[in-house]
């Protein structure tokens, strides 16, 4: 932080205010305590929190995952229980990531092209997983769908609980990844393929769905990211029976209550470079097709 | 696309939303006050509860406050000074958002915990993080990190120093600067950037969890007394707790206001130099 260099200036020495300034200069003290704030203080500060609190404890988790060499994580991560986590937690993103770009294109379009009433409280419905603590969305999930359902419905203690529960906290994704694109939409194009006799399906699989791809794309992707690391509203509704319906983040959880801090770290290594790539993946589309951060 | 679409596209699009969001939602409250308010009202006013209640309100406190010293400090320093490795800075501020929070609480306990890096350390001076108070408190902290700066700062490096240039000129002290400039003119963006901090930290259950040990009446907050009463098969102190909570993350959803037919937030979309604009649901204007 040595090379640090303000962008404007500090003291009064512009021509325009010499002329007309009465008060004097600030004392030449003030002014360097000033100057050692902007340029030391304030980024140091800044980046020992950002220290403490994140780059410290990251840099623990790789130093943890390899403190016993490639053979101990690589051990700790092919473990049959460990294998099974994962693959259940890609799974499970991948589906829930795939079914959700669907449906979040589906209610961006009903929010962007249909008119009704109650379309602004359906909008903060769709904010709703964003806001609501995990657990709770969790509880909520497990007590409609789960053994006590009114409905009849217990998806508890299986797979489908676990794509409900990660539905239910990427559906926000998906859709806000949609709506500005498809809000920007040129209409034109598509009257003029409905004028030369294309049907609606022919529409939306020529039409619309090429220039709504790379955006659905990197819905699909925040949705996977966030749902490969999901324990909260995973949690209950899923009861964690081990090769079953145990998630990865719920794997690391137990081995780090049963103190096996070293495979825990390894596990999380994977799921620490899953969820970097798809979000360096995002980054990618985003600079390609200059998307827009809708969340 | 064709008019005949447009009514089955909606069903089924609010049906799903039905499904999945509401109905589960609106069941929950349903399951809180089912066997009267009263019975909602002493399962989360037992001591358990109102400590859970009471820790929740104190890690919020301590964590929104330096989270928010964090956020503001760090954007002026990324908006207004180039320097070396700033676009590290800028990418390790948003890595808890794309970890698990069991990752991060994890990481805490190979740093802080009694076989991590500091924990000899710590021992030696009597100061406990995991399973205690201040690992809960960073364990917040660290989930809810990005919030402000990513509201700050785009507001900051949109408004650019021509005013603060100005009032320096002057003779105004950096303090009066940023309180008479730059603090009114973030002041909005740094608003919603505190309610979405203070929405984490309140919902944070991951990465509390595995720091927290959840020691009843200790080291309980609110999620963990959710999860701990669904464990203990005491159903309407989790649904009442969860009520607390429902309805925090609904009045969070309307201080942050509506969204356009884009979907972006509509405050976004105002300028953030107007000085008119009074709309002001968390910060007083002086």
């Amino acid at each position: 932080m040595a090379e640090v260099q303000l962008t404007f200036p500090s003291t009064p020495s512009t021509p325009t205010t010499q002329g007309r300034s009465k008060s004097k200069p600030p004392s030449t003290s003030l002014s360097k305590l000033r100057r050692f704030l902007a340029n030391v203080a304030g980024p140091s500060l800044s980046v020992t929190y950002l220290s403490l609190l994140v780059v410290l404890p990251i840099a623990a988790i790789l130093s943890t995952a390899f403190a016993g060499g490639w053979g101990a994580f690589w051990a700790a991560v092919s473990q049959p229980e460990a294998v099974a986590a994962l693959k259940l937690t890609l799974l499970c993103s991948l589906g829930v990531a795939l079914f959700n770009s669907l449906a979040g294109l589906l209610i961006a379009w009903v929010l962007v092209r249909d008119e009704f009433r109650g379309k602004r409280i359906v909008s903060a419905v769709i904010d709703l997983p964003f806001a609501l603590p995990t657990i709770v969305a969790g509880l909520t999930l497990l007590s409609l769908y789960g053994p006590n359902s009114p409905f009849g419905i217990n998806v508890a203690n299986s797979s489908i609980g676990i794509l409900v529960a990660l539905a239910f906290v990427t559906l926000p994704f998906s859709v806000r990844s949609v709506q500005p694109v498809l809000a920007e939409f040129d209409r034109e194009t598509e009257e003029a393929a409905a004028s030369l006799g294309a049907s609606s399906p022919v529409i939306l699989r020529r039409i619309i769905l090429p220039s709504l791809a790379p955006a659905m794309l990197a819905g699909a992707g925040l949705a996977f990211a966030r749902a490969v690391g999901e324990f909260g509203s995973v949690v209950l509704i899923s009861g964690n029976l081990p090769f079953k319906t145990e998630v990865a983040s719920s794997w690391i959880y137990s081995l780090s209550q049963s103190d096996s801090l070293g495979a825990a770290a390894s596990v999380s290594v994977v799921l620490i470079l899953i969820a970097l790539g798809v979000l360096l993946g995002i980054g990618m589309l985003r600079r390609r097709f200059g998307g827009t951060e809708a969340i | 696309m064709s008019e005949r679409w447009r009514l089955p596209l909606r069903f089924v699009a609010l049906g799903y939303l039905l499904v999945l969001i509401v109905l589960p939602v609106g069941f929950v409250f349903y399951r809180a006050f089912q066997h009267g308010f009263a019975a909602a009202w002493d399962a989360v006013t037992t001591p358990d509860a109102l400590h859970a209640l009471w820790l929740t309100l104190l890690v919020v406190l301590i964590a929104v406050t330096a989270d928010t010293i964090f956020g503001v400090g760090t954007s002026l320093v990324l908006a207004r000074h180039r320097f070396r490795g700033a676009w590290l800075l800028d990418a390790f501020i948003d890595l808890p958002l794309a970890i698990s929070p069991v990752v991060v609480g994890l990481s805490l306990i190979l740093v802080y915990g009694h076989t991590g890096w500091f924990g000899n350390w710590l021992a030696a001076h009597g100061i406990a993080v995991i399973f205690s108070v201040p690992g809960i408190v960073m364990a917040s902290a660290t989930v809810a990190l990005p919030y402000v700066v990513r509201e700050v700062l785009p507001v900051l490096q949109e408004i650019g120093t021509e005013q603060e240039q100005a009032a320096a000129t002057l003779g105004a002290s950096p303090f009066a600067v940023f309180r008479r400039i730059t603090l009114p003119s973030i002041r909005q963006g740094l608003a919603y950037g505190i309610t979405l901090t203070t929405a984490r930290v309140l919902g944070e259950f991951g990465a509390v969890v595995v720091v927290s040990g959840a020691i009843e009446g200790k080291t309980q907050t609110m999620t963990l007394f959710i999860q701990a009463s669904i464990e203990n098969v005491q159903p309407t102190g989790a649904f009442a707790g969860a009520v607390i909570l429902a309805l925090i993350a609904i009045f969070v959803l309307a201080i942050l206001g509506g969204r356009d037919e884009r979907g972006s937030r509509t405050w976004r979309s105002r300028s953030p130099q107007s000085p008119s604009d009074t709309e002001m649901p968390l910060l007083s204007t002086t």
